[in-house]
């Protein structure tokens, strides 16, 4: 009945996953706490692929979830189960199209949609710092800070937020760089 | 029969041509679907768009289920929603196959080592810009600090902070009108 559970985890996924893209994350993780499918360490790996990767992100992350958990049919029974929420609400509020967009009630959800969104990417973000940057549970306190990975994040950050402003760079030249680096290096 | 295909194939290409989410794929719509079909005006397109970001799900097939509704009715809708999920299918499908019988070879495990300090820094950005949208007074600046600490330290389902903070929006405007 694995994939009964799949299709309903990720329909309620594509029901309440408000913004796109890493909007669908926070709900990939709760998944790993209850179901323990997949780890953490995967899911990060994951969102690597899916932005490396053509296709919108929520549906890629849907599709790597679903075949990680149930091979080939779990992909495609996941990114049923993301659409069909979405197929649904899109078909009923394209009747009423005009009320929809002039409400002051929708408006005012969004209001405190918006910013609880925006957090619950925060927190997915957080648990990547977890397994990648910062590892809280390590033996000694030396060993907390992973500072080659923290130092290659700051590289990565200063390339985004200085290189992008000029010239338009893929993510996956990002992600290129990175590999690179760590197989390097030896993360 | 005809114009459900033309849905498909042509959502199958919006797909494969998006790299990432929400408005990467803006540039894809407007040539194949405006430009190419003529399938919907500018301004139809902005709409749909508008609504598919504040509206649950991926905002792709949101857009896509518009297009295809507005072209074939509700099939139209539905077949334009597969196209448009057709080539992440088979892409993610292929690597995750792929990566799984490699992910024991050292080189592979330090590469994602790296990608993972990455793919911190990309949630980061996208974070940032999300904040700068959304946070745009005290009172959101408040529901973002409660939902983050929330998150990071209860054990709640997302859907439980989604449903509070609309309830929590319609509040604070109400609230708002009425001082």
């Amino acid at each position: 009945m694995i994939l009964l559970r799949l299709f309903w985890e990720f329909f309620k996924t594509g029901m309440f996953s408000v913004g796109g893209g890493l909007a669908t994350l926070p709900f990939i993780y709760d998944i790993s706490d209850k179901t323990g499918w997949f780890t953490h360490q995967q899911i990060a790996d994951m969102i690597a692929v899916a932005e490396s990767t053509p296709g919108p992100i929520g549906i890629d992350m849907a599709t790597y979830v679903g075949f990680t958990t149930a091979g080939v049919v779990g992909s495609l029974v996941a990114t049923l189960g993301i659409i069909t929420p979405d197929i649904i609400v899109i078909l009923i509020i394209a009747s009423f199209l005009k009320k929809f967009r002039e409400s002051k009630l929708v408006d005012s959800a969004f209001y405190g949609l918006r910013p609880a969104s925006a957090a619950l990417i925060a927190a997915a973000g957080w648990s990547v710092v977890k397994i990648s940057l910062i590892h809280l549970d390590a033996a000694t306190i030396a060993s907390v800070f992973q500072w080659k990975a923290i130092a290659l994040a700051v590289v990565i950050w200063l390339l985004t937020n200085v290189v992008q402003q000029t010239k338009k760079w893929h993510p996956l030249a990002f992600i290129a760089i990175s590999a690179v680096v760590g197989i390097v290096l030896q993360f | 029969m005809k114009k459900l295909w033309q849905l498909f194939y042509t959502f199958a290409i919006v797909g494969v041509t998006t790299f990432g989410g929400g408005y990467a794929m803006l540039p894809a719509l407007q040539r194949e679907v405006v430009e190419k079909r003529g399938w919907a005006s500018e301004e139809e397109l902005m709409d749909w768009y508008a609504i598919g970001q504040c509206t649950p799900g991926v905002i792709a097939v949101n857009t896509a289920t518009f297009a295809g509704q507005k072209q074939a009715g509700t099939l139209g809708g539905i077949i334009a929603t597969l196209g448009v999920v057709f080539p992440s299918l088979v892409i993610i499908t292929v690597i995750a196959a792929f990566i799984q019988g490699f992910a024991d070879i050292p080189a592979v495990q330090h590469a994602f080592a790296g990608i993972r300090a990455c793919v911190c820094v990309l949630i980061l950005n996208a974070v940032v810009k999300l904040w700068k949208k959304s946070v745009i007074d005290w009172k959101t600046g408040v529901v973002f600090a409660v939902v983050f600490l929330g998150s990071v330290f209860l054990r709640l389902s997302p859907v439980i902070y989604v449903i509070i903070a609309a309830l929590a929006g319609i509040l604070l405007k109400r609230l708002e009108v009425k001082a």
